[in-house]
């Protein structure tokens, strides 16, 4: 395109382009010509919603620390090593990326519930109840988002150039040392995006959250689902807490597009 | 096995990889450079990677410093991060997130030595090799040969037992190349144990290598000195790698007085000083009566010593002012009658006679 008129686009095309266009942005700019500008802070004063957001702001933040602790090595194991089955193994632990939330949501209840198989166990030797709690809020957050992470990281992980991990074993670095001061390092801007798209996700998770750990203020009623239920009695409320979650959105996408530009994993 | 196992390195072993299969018995002594000459796929890389423990043998052994590293019918194998070696690699791989200090001191740290014993050990290296004003640099920001010589700095660092280097300068371009390469000779000089040197270039071979080896199909072909592969290559590829005619001299302008006898005119680049001259055997002319009228500036009368049959060429060796090899195609050995004992002339143009400074 650089130099010469930009090519004309074919009615054909630029007609279904258009609606796809309208279909996309519209409806924000509803949200946004709805928003009670005057009296925003009120709005979102006068709801449950500081109690969501922090809420949602901390368990999404939790599920992404877990997440990175344990994915990225799962990530490695994937990317790294060869064993039978692994295929099936790549594919259950990315199941939940095309698994309908709420379905995650009744398994996780269905083991993690108190008479679960895991549940059950934990009931009777700890005396701990998960389901309903901010703990079932982190841990269905993490099932749904965590697989995201995961594929960021196994990708960066197999277009990384191995020779110089090769290099740092003939310098005398034991594997896990090679992985901490050169892998991790070179492959920390996916590590990064991973990291911020698991945290969106987290964020936005509705289906599981509601199913597993219930809706209750100040306890497990994050964003989304504040949101949803706020549109039935105070509607201000609840474009004003959609607001919030778009502004949250846009930093997100902003700062992923930049990691992305300068992505790769050598300067 | 050989006697002293102690020292140096003693390799005698196959890998196969797929359908390519290496099979190798050689040794390299303390502070001898071995050079490893060999078309592609001839398996230099799987050799060196065998020895550095990132490809296992599939039968034979490896024994450096009188420590087996590997031994395929003992069971005994040695991971690469356990073994003492530095490798200098192709492509360098200086590690991109590190500045140049971290990058030498890498070897020290990951050996067990403290951060700061590790940096200073670090500091040491660059400021021996000349690099000291580089140490917070990154690698992105260094030139071809600053690289280089960094990552030599970084395979030294870790005190090896030996040394690796596979094709250590053919990244670099043809300018610095020649630099680097006298400097890669003195730190070579240094180092107290072996060396094995994979090269493409036979004028790096010649510099650098005291012993060559030289490897096609996974099977060593020929080894000997520089001199001795030269005059009597065994195969055709050896015959056009180094059957380089190499000169020191002293140039002055355009003529360069050599070391071995003899003085050459040169194209005038205005070079004064100690200089290498290269000649290549097949742009030497043979001639039975002295040469008159002819465009070459370089004539000198010599005698034949000896001639092998090549596949398609005979080597001729001359011994003058200065000795020579030369290349003919068998037509010519029979018209001239050019056997031993015989007296020729051998000419050769200014402009077939490269000249760089040592």
């Amino acid at each position: 395109m650089r130099g010469t008129t930009s090519r004309s686009v074919p009615a054909p095309l630029l007609a279904p382009a258009l609606v796809a266009v309208a279909f996309l942005v519209l409806p924000l700019i509803g949200l946004l010509i709805r928003a009670p500008w005057g009296h925003l802070a009120r709005a979102l004063s006068g709801s449950d919603a500081t109690q969501a957001l922090v809420l949602s702001l901390w368990t999404a933040s939790a599920s992404t620390a877990i997440s990175l602790i344990i994915g990225v090595p799962l990530a490695w194991v994937l990317a790294r090593t060869r064993f039978p089955g692994q295929r099936l193994l790549r594919s259950l632990v990315t199941l939940p990326l095309v698994l309908p939330p709420v379905v995650g949501g009744v398994a996780l209840l269905l083991a993690l519930g108190r008479t679960g198989f895991i549940g059950r166990l934990l009931d009777s030797w700890f005396g701990l109840t998960i389901p309903f709690t901010p703990v079932a809020v982190v841990m269905a957050e993490t099932f749904v988002a965590m697989p995201f992470l995961i594929l960021a990281v196994e990708g960066a992980l197999r277009s990384a150039d191995q020779g110089f991990e090769e290099a740092a074993a003939t310098l005398g670095a034991r594997p896990f040392t090679v992985f901490r001061r050169v892998t991790l390092p070179m492959i920390s801007p996916a590590v990064g995006a991973g990291a911020v798209l698991c945290w969106a996700r987290a964020l936005g998770e509705f289906g599981a959250t509601i199913t597993f750990a219930g809706s209750f203020p100040g306890q497990t009623e994050t964003m989304p689902i504040a949101v949803y239920y706020t549109l039935e009695n105070d509607p201000e409320a609840a474009i004003a807490l959609s607001l919030v979650l778009l502004v949250v959105s846009v930093v997100v996408l902003v700062s992923l597009r930049d990691r992305w530009v300068r992505g790769g994993t050598v300067s | 096995m050989t006697p002293n196992e102690k020292d140096g390195l003693f390799v005698s072993a196959a890998v196969s990889r797929g359908s390519f299969s290496l099979e190798v018995s050689l040794t390299a002594a303390p502070r001898q450079v071995l050079g490893l000459l060999g078309p592609n796929g001839a398996g230099k890389s799987t050799l060196l990677g065998a020895v550095a423990g990132l490809i296992p043998v599939t039968s034979g052994r490896i024994v450096l410093s009188g420590r087996v590293m590997d031994d395929a019918e003992a069971g005994t194998f040695v991971p690469v991060y356990e073994r003492p070696i530095g490798y200098v690699f192709q492509d360098y791989r200086l590690f991109p997130h590190l500045t140049v200090t971290e990058n030498v001191a890498f070897s020290p740290r990951a050996r067990g030595i403290g951060r700061q014993a590790a940096r200073s050990a670090a500091t040491g290296w660059l400021s021996r090799l000349g690099l000291a004003d580089l140490t917070e640099r990154k690698p992105a920001a260094l030139s071809g040969g600053q690289a280089q010589k960094v990552a030599l700095a970084r395979a030294l660092a870790g005190e090896p037992a030996l040394l690796l280097l596979d094709e250590p300068l053919s990244a670099l371009d043809a300018g610095t190349r020649l630099d680097v390469q006298a400097e890669l000779k003195r730190h070579l000089e240094q180092f107290s144990g072996p060396c094995i040197l994979v090269t493409h270039d036979p004028l790096e071979a010649l510099v650098l290598a005291d012993r060559l080896i030289v490897l096609e199909g996974g099977r060593i072909v020929q080894e000997g000195t520089p001199a001795q592969v030269a005059r009597q290559p065994a195969t055709d590829y050896v015959a056009k790698l180094v059957g380089l005619n190499l000169y020191a001299g002293v140039a002055d302008g355009s003529q360069v007085a050599l070391t071995a006898g003899g003085t050459f005119v040169i194209a005038d680049q205005g070079l004064h000083g100690d200089v290498l001259v290269a000649v290549r055997p097949s742009s030497i002319l043979i001639s039975t009566q002295r040469p008159e009228h002819t465009s070459g500036r370089n004539s000198w009368q010599a005698k034949i010593t000896g001639l092998t049959l090549l596949a398609d060429r005979v080597r001729i060796d001359v011994d003058g002012q200065p000795p020579a090899l030369v290349d003919v195609t068998p037509a010519a050995v029979a018209e001239l009658s050019l056997e031993p004992g015989r007296h020729v002339w051998l000419t050769v143009k200014a402009t077939d006679t490269p000249v760089y400074t040592r």
